[in-house]
C-alpha cells in the first residue's frame, strides 16, 4: 500500500479544516466516540450543525481562539492507499509552518473562498507550493453554497489563478481546479447534485488517481550514511555495512560506486534489509549497504554511482526561509545540516529578501526576520554534496542550525 | 489472508529515524511499556542495525498496576532479542515520598509514573527516550515533532518545537535538556496491527480473547484486580474479553469479544466504533487532558 502526502493551506475562514474533516467523515474515518465529542462541543458553542474542523484543531491555544497554529498530522486511508495531511494555519505570520507542511508533501490543497476569489494569501500560498516544486496543486475553491454554485464565479477564479501559474508555477506542474461546499461536502467524496456543471473528478477521486511514485526516483542515485554496523561477533566478524535511506535514484548489487569526500570507488558487496538481501533498493528506502573492500567511511559520507556526475561545494547559493524569532544577517555562523551531513557555515551575502505581499524581492533588505523569504549566499567550512534544488528536491535543501540554543532557525533551498 | 496492507514506507521511516538516534545522541533509551506499539518499536531497532543487537536499552517504568502477562511477555522478549532491560518502579517513588497514591475510585498510578521517569533519565543521564507514541491516538499527539525537545524538567512547549523538513532531524540540545523521540508518529492503529501481522510479531495474551473478571463502571469493562477500589455495589463477573491498547489494570479498559486469532482481532478493530484511547481511562479526565499531561513530563 502506498502514501500520499497532502499539505494544506488556507485560514480559518476558508473552511479549510471543515474541508479535512468532511474529507473523513466521508470516508468514515470518524470512530462514533470522537464524532459524539465534537457534536457535544458544537453544541456548547451554541452552533446547529457539527462542526467539524473541531476534530483538527488541536491545541489548547487553537481551541479557546479559534485558530490553527502549528503543523497538525491527520491520518485517513482507503482501501486505495493511506493518507497523511499536514495541515497548517494560512496567515502570513506562519509562512515558516506553511513551508513545514509543505517539505514532506506531494499534493498541496490551496483553498479558496468562492465570495473573495484570488486573494493575497492565495498569492502566497502558490508561490511556496512553487518554492517547494510541489507537483500537484489542487485549487478548492469552497464555499460555493455561499456563491449560488454559480459556474461563472468558478470559472472567474480559475482563469484569474491560471494568469499567475504562467508567472509563478513551473514546468511539469499540475494545476487542478474544483468547486467545493465542504459544509455540505459536495464534491469532496460525493459529487454534487447543485454543480451539475461541473462533470470533473471530486477531491477524494482525483487525489486517489495520483501516481505517487517519488520524484526523486529519476535523479542521480545519492546515497548519505547515516551510520557505520559493525557487529565485532563471531558471526559477522568482518561485517562492515552502511546503514542510511536512499535519498534518490536507485543502486544495485554489484555496481560501481564512488564515495564522497574520498573519490575512492569501490563496487556493492551485498544490499541488507534486516535478513533479507536484496538485488536493488530504490529512493526513500532505508537499508545496509556493504562494500567489496574496506574503505574508511563514517557518517556524513555519500555513495554515488561512478557513472553520475556530483557536485563539490565549498559555497552556495541558495533561496532560505528564516524559521526563527532570532533575526539572520551577513556576517553569522551556524550548522548546516544536509541529511546527516553537518558543517559550520557562514552567511556572507544577502542578496535580497522576498516582499510577501508584492512577491518581488526586495535587495535593500539584508537581515533576515521571522517567516523572511530571500537569497544568500553561504560559506561552508567543509564541502557538501548537494544538488540543485529543481533538479534533486532531496538532496537539495538542508537546515541552518543555531550554534548556542541548537534552534533550527531556517530551511535552504540549493540554486 | 489479505497481503501487503502495510505502507512499507513507514518502515523505512521508522528505521532512519532510530539510526538517526543511535548517531546523535550518546545514551538513548527505548521506553517499554509491553503493549504493542512498543513491541513494534522493538522490532524496528532490530531491523534497524541488524547484524548487531539493538544498541539502546529497554527502559520500563513498572507502576506495579501492570498486567501479569505483560509482564511475562516483556522477559519473553527480552531473552528473545538479547537486549538489555532497566526497570525502575513507581513504588520506589511513593516510598521516597516524592509523589503521592491516588485515593478514590478512579486512583491510578498513571500520572504518578512520570515522576519515576524523569528520575530514571537523570539517573541513567539519558539524552533520548525512544517512545511509541503515535499522531492518530490523540489530538495535542498529532502536532508534536519526531524528536521532541524537552527541558530539565521533562517539559515539552507547543509554542518552541522545532521545524522538522524534508525528514532532517536536528537533535542537538544543551546539557540537561533530553529529547523523546517517536519513530511511529505517522503510524496509525491498523497500521500497528498490519505491521504485527505481516511481521509475525508476537505480543501478550491479553490482546486476544480470554475469560476474565471484571466489572462494569460508567459504560467500560474494567479489569478486576486488587489494584482496583470498588465498591459494595461492584460486584465482578466473567465474561470474554480481549484489550485493544494495554496499560495499567486501574486504566485500561477491557471490550467483550471472541477474536481469539490475529486476523480476527483486526476485523474487530477495523468495524469498531470506538477510537482506541476511547478505551484509556486516563485520557477522559478533561478534554485537554493529554496536552496537560505532557507538559509536566509525561511520555
Amino acid at each position: 500500500m502506498d502514501i500520499l502526502r497532502i499539505t494544506t493551506a488556507g485560514s480559518v475562514d476558508d473552511g479549510k479544516s471543515t474541508l479535512i474533516g468532511r474529507l473523513l467523515y466521508d470516508t468514515r474515518s470518524i470512530t462514533r466516540d470522537k464524532l459524539e465529542a465534537i457534536e457535544a462541543a458544537s453544541k456548547r458553542k451554541g452552533f446547529d450543525f457539527t462542526d467539524l474542523s473541531l476534530l483538527t484543531d488541536g491545541l489548547i491555544a487553537e481551541r479557546e481562539q479559534g485558530i490553527t497554529i502549528d503543523v497538525a498530522h491527520i491520518y485517513f486511508s482507503t482501501s486505495t492507499r493511506k493518507y497523511i495531511i499536514a495541515d497548517s494555519p494560512g496567515h502570513v505570520e506562519y509562512t515558516r509552518n506553511m513551508i513545514t507542511g509543505a517539505s514532506n508533501a506531494s499534493v498541496s490543497l490551496i483553498l479558496i473562498d468562492a465570495r473573495k476569489g484570488v486573494i493575497e494569501q492565495t498569492k502566497r500560498h502558490f508561490y511556496i507550493a512553487s518554492l517547494l516544486r510541489i507537483k500537484h496543486v489542487v485549487v478548492c475553491i469552497n464555499k460555493m453554497d455561499l456563491a449560488g454554485f454559480d459556474q461563472k464565479v468558478f470559472e472567474n477564479i480559475k482563469r484569474d489563478f491560471e494568469a499567475m501559474v504562467v508567472k509563478v508555477g513551473f514546468e511539469g506542474q499540475e494545476v487542478k481546479f474544483i468547486p467545493l461546499a465542504a459544509r455540505e461536502g459536495d464534491n469532496i467524496v460525493f459529487s454534487s447534485v447543485k454543480m451539475p456543471w461541473y462533470k470533473d473528478e471530486t477531491l477524494l477521486e482525483f487525489l486517489e488517481n495520483i501516481s505517487v511514485a517519488a520524484d526523486n526516483i529519476n535523479a542521480p542515485a545519492r546515497f548519505p550514511v547515516q551510520y557505520v554496523v559493525r557487529p565485532h561477533t563471531d558471526e559477522f566478524h568482518d561485517f562492515r555495512g552502511y546503514a542510511g535511506k536512499v535519498e534518490s535514484g536507485s543502486f544495485a548489487k554489484g555496481e560501481e560506486v564512488m564515495v564522497l569526500p574520498s573519490l575512492r570507488s569501490s563496487k556493492i558487496k551485498s544490499i541488507h534489509n534486516y535478513t533479507e538481501e536484496k538485488e536493488e533498493v530504490l529512493a526513500k528506502e532505508s537499508v545496509v549497504i556493504t562494500l567489496d573492500d574496506e574503505a574508511d567511511i563514517s557518517r556524513g559520507n555519500m555513495l554515488i554511482k561512478c557513472t553520475d556526475g556530483f557536485t563539490q561545494l565549498t559555497g552556495l547559493n541558495a533561496t532560505i526561509c528564516w524559521m526563527d524569532e532570532s533575526p539572520g544577517a551577513e556576517g553569522k555562523i551556524f550548522f548546516l545540516q544536509h541529511g546527516p551531513n553537518r558543517v559550520k557555515a557562514k552567511i556572507t551575502t544577502v542578496g535580497g529578501i522576498l516582499d510577501i505581499h508584492s512577491l518581488e524581492t526586495n535587495t535593500d533588505k539584508k537581515v533576515f526576520q521571522l517567516n523572511d523569504i530571500g537569497d544568500i549566499v553561504l560559506k561552508l567550512a567543509k564541502p557538501v554534496f548537494a544538488d540543485l534544488y529543481v533538479s534533486n528536491t532531496a538532496n537539495g535543501s538542508f537546515i541552518l542550525i543555531d550554534e548556542f540554543n541548537n534552534n533550527t532557525v531556517a530551511v535552504g533551498f540549493v540554486r | 489472508m489479505k497481503k501487503n496492507l502495510f505502507p512499507r514506507e513507514l518502515e523505512h521511516e521508522a528505521i532512519y529515524i532510530l539510526r538517526e538516534v543511535a548517531a546523535q545522541f550518546e545514551k538513548p533509551a527505548i521506553l517499554f511499556s509491553g503493549g504493542k506499539d512498543s513491541i513494534t518499536l522493538v522490532r524496528l531497532a532490530q531491523k534497524a542495525f541488524h547484524p548487531v543487537r539493538i544498541p539502546f536499552p529497554l527502559l520500563h517504568i513498572d507502576t506495579g498496576h501492570n498486567f501479569p502477562e505483560t509482564i511475562e511477555f516483556r522477559d519473553w522478549l527480552v531473552k528473545e532479542t538479547g537486549a538489555e532491560l532497566i526497570v525502575r518502579y513507581v513504588q520506589d517513588t511513593i516510598d521516597q515520598g516524592k509523589v503521592q497514591e491516588e485515593t478514590g475510585k478512579y486512583a491510578s498510578r498513571n500520572v504518578l509514573q512520570t515522576q519515576t521517569l524523569l528520575d530514571a533519565i537523570n539517573e541513567l543521564k539519558l539524552d533520548a527516550c525512544i517512545g511509541g507514541a503515535r499522531r492518530d491516538e490523540e489530538k495535542a499527539r498529532a502536532k508534536e515533532r519526531v524528536f521532541s525537545i524537552r527541558d530539565a524538567f521533562g517539559q515539552w512547549d507547543s509554542k518552541k518545537q522545532r521545524p522538522e523538513l524534508f525528514g532532517m532531524l536536528n537533535g542537538k540540545i544543551a546539557v540537561g535538556e533530553n529529547v523523546r523521540v517517536f519513530p511511529i508518529s505517522n503510524w496509525t492503529e491498523l497500521d500497528v496491527w498490519n505491521y504485527i501481522r505481516e511481521e509475525k510479531l508476537d505480543i501478550p495474551s491479553i490482546y486476544f480473547s480470554h475469560e476474565r473478571e471484571i466489572i462494569e463502571r460508567d459504560g467500560l469493562y474494567w479489569p478486576y484486580s486488587d489494584y482496583l477500589n470498588t465498591s459494595a455495589e461492584e460486584i465482578p463477573f466473567k465474561k470474554k474479553v480481549r484489550f485493544r491498547t494495554v496499560g495499567d489494570m486501574t486504566c485500561t479498559a477491557a471490550v467483550l469479544s471472541e477474536a481469539g486469532m490475529l486476523d480476527q482481532v483486526i476485523d474487530e478493530i477495523l468495524s469498531a466504533t470506538i477510537s482506541e484511547r476511547g478505551a484509556r481511562i486516563d485520557d477522559k479526565r478533561s478534554e485537554a487532558a493529554m496536552e496537560s499531561r505532557k507538559k509536566e513530563g509525561y511520555f
